[in-house]
């Protein structure tokens, strides 16, 4: 089942339709409602290798839908430290729970202070409706 | 540059039924509904209906119409009388592929040619062309809508007849008159139902309260390369010949027609390359455009929504299109391991 179209007020997101989940020196990464809507179902995520390092604003994965592929954009910059399983084996998981069981990976922060450089979910939605 | 696309009768239902709508060969389609791999399976597993409006009709009339096709299409229509139809490609003189299309046979000196969208002008102009005297080509295409309905109950949903694939009859569906063809482009059982263009609103709402799945261009794209039948534009093109593109068994080469000679040639040489269907056999999606590092280019490839892995069509050199001939695709710089398998890549189990 699609879930229902939300943004959660406590992520952080990047206008590429990427959310970010800070836990002090580490983050869980994913994409948002949007993203996953736009796309359909999701039928493969490409992730990065774990121990990788990624760049904001640059690709890190892939995610494909049965028509499309799309690069996934860091938000933040850091070391994957680990790469959530359950997608690669059911990319759906990600339509049916884009911030919960659908994150992507989990990153230690190489630069802390990019994330003042994200929008809130204020800032995002007036991206969506632009 | 604006540029208005065209509108299927059916606009307004796709709309109304929350279809995901995309430019296609300049017409506004409906790519999606429900979601692909559901509209998929439904038409594995039961019936889905497809709006295919955009498709063009051509009709070839007159005591020379035969005489007309048999010149200009790689076919023999002599194997097929009134009622019948047949799968045929229009071919340019170099022996490549401009279209390939169906031709129903209506009366003796009357033939209907259902083509591609994208092509069906350039087809008509072809034609048109080369009219003789005593064949009179028209373009059909704005008068006609066309729904294609496809799968293992799609007969029965109906309420029609039995009858053989590539046979056309008369017929009616609560109420509305049809021209029933038993062709189809997803590897199930089903029919293409003609109707005049302000009927084919009628005709929708007839099929979905009979309980046909709608499906969008998507699923029409997944079934199809599960079948291996080509698209037009990606698998097969005015750049391909019909020989590499495994399609020989629609030339008629003891007949003479357009590019017959240069189909003879390959045909004796045998082909430098061949389209072949492959699986992968790791995690990743093949795309039109990627690269056979063995040498050859994918033209079609996606997720099998039946198989749950990566499958596509590619022109392989010659020597790698044994089955089960190992290949591996460049993925986006990624090399990723497939396989060459016989075609189709997915057949219906028979059920007794």
């Amino acid at each position: 089942m699609a879930a229902e179209e939300s943004y959660p007020a406590e992520l952080k997101y990047h206008r590429e339709h990427d959310w970010a989940r800070i836990d002090g020196s580490e983050a869980v990464l994913g994409i948002t409602w949007y993203a996953q809507d736009a796309l359909g179902e999701l039928v493969h995520f490409e992730p990065p290798e774990e121990g990788a390092a990624i760049r904001r604003d640059a690709s890190y994965g892939e995610v494909e839908s049965v028509k499309a592929v799309s690069d996934v954009i860091a938000p933040l910059s850091g070391e994957v430290l680990e790469v959530n399983r359950k997608v690669v084996e059911e990319p759906e998981t990600v339509n049916e729970d884009p911030y919960g069981e659908g994150w992507l990976v989990r990153i230690r922060l190489s630069d802390p202070a990019e994330a003042d450089g994200l929008l809130d979910v204020d800032a995002y939605r007036a991206v969506l409706a632009e | 540059m604006q540029t208005t696309l065209l509108r299927t009768p059916l606009h307004d239902r796709h709309v109304a039924l929350g279809a995901k709508l995309v430019p296609f060969v300049g017409w506004e389609m409906p790519v999606q509904y429900g979601g692909v791999i559901a509209e998929h399976r439904a038409v594995r597993a039961d019936a889905g209906v497809f709006d295919v409006s955009h498709m063009g009709e051509l009709e070839v009339e007159g005591p020379r119409a035969r005489e007309l096709l048999q010149q200009t299409l790689a076919n023999d229509l002599d194997k097929i009388g009134v009622g019948q139809a047949q799968y045929t490609l229009l071919t340019n003189e170099q022996g490549g592929i401009l279209d390939d299309l169906i031709v129903y046979a209506l009366e003796p000196t009357r033939y209907l040619l259902i083509v591609n969208a994208s092509n069906a002008d350039s087809d008509y102009a072809w034609l048109k062309e080369r009219e003789l005297r005593g064949s009179e080509v028209s373009n059909r295409s704005s008068e006609y809508g066309l729904l294609a309905v496809q799968g293992p109950r799609a007969i029965e949903r109906l309420g029609l007849p039995q009858a053989s694939a590539f046979t056309w009859a008369m017929g009616e569906i609560d109420g509305v008159e049809v021209m029933v063809n038993r062709t189809g482009y997803t590897g199930e059982d089903g029919c293409e139902l003609m109707t005049m263009a302000e009927d084919v609103v009628a005709l929708w709402d007839a099929v979905l309260a009979r309980g046909v799945v709608p499906c969008g261009l998507a699923a029409r794209d997944t079934l199809r390369l599960e079948a291996c039948f080509p698209l037009h534009g990606n698998d097969i093109t005015p750049e391909t010949d019909a020989i590499s593109a495994g399609l020989g068994w629609v030339c008629a080469l003891d007949k003479e027609f357009t590019g017959a000679d240069r189909l003879r040639a390959v045909k004796e040489q045998g082909p430098r390359r061949r389209l072949v269907a492959f699986v992968m056999e790791e995690k990743a999606i093949p795309r039109q455009g990627m690269s056979v590092v063995e040498g050859g280019d994918v033209t079609s490839g996606s997720l099998s929504p039946m198989l749950d892995v990566g499958i596509g069509l590619a022109y392989v050199d010659s020597a790698l299109a044994q089955p089960d001939t190992p290949i591996t695709i460049d993925v986006r710089g990624r090399e990723r391991r497939a396989r060459v398998v016989r075609k189709p890549i997915y057949r219906r189990e028979e059920t007794a």
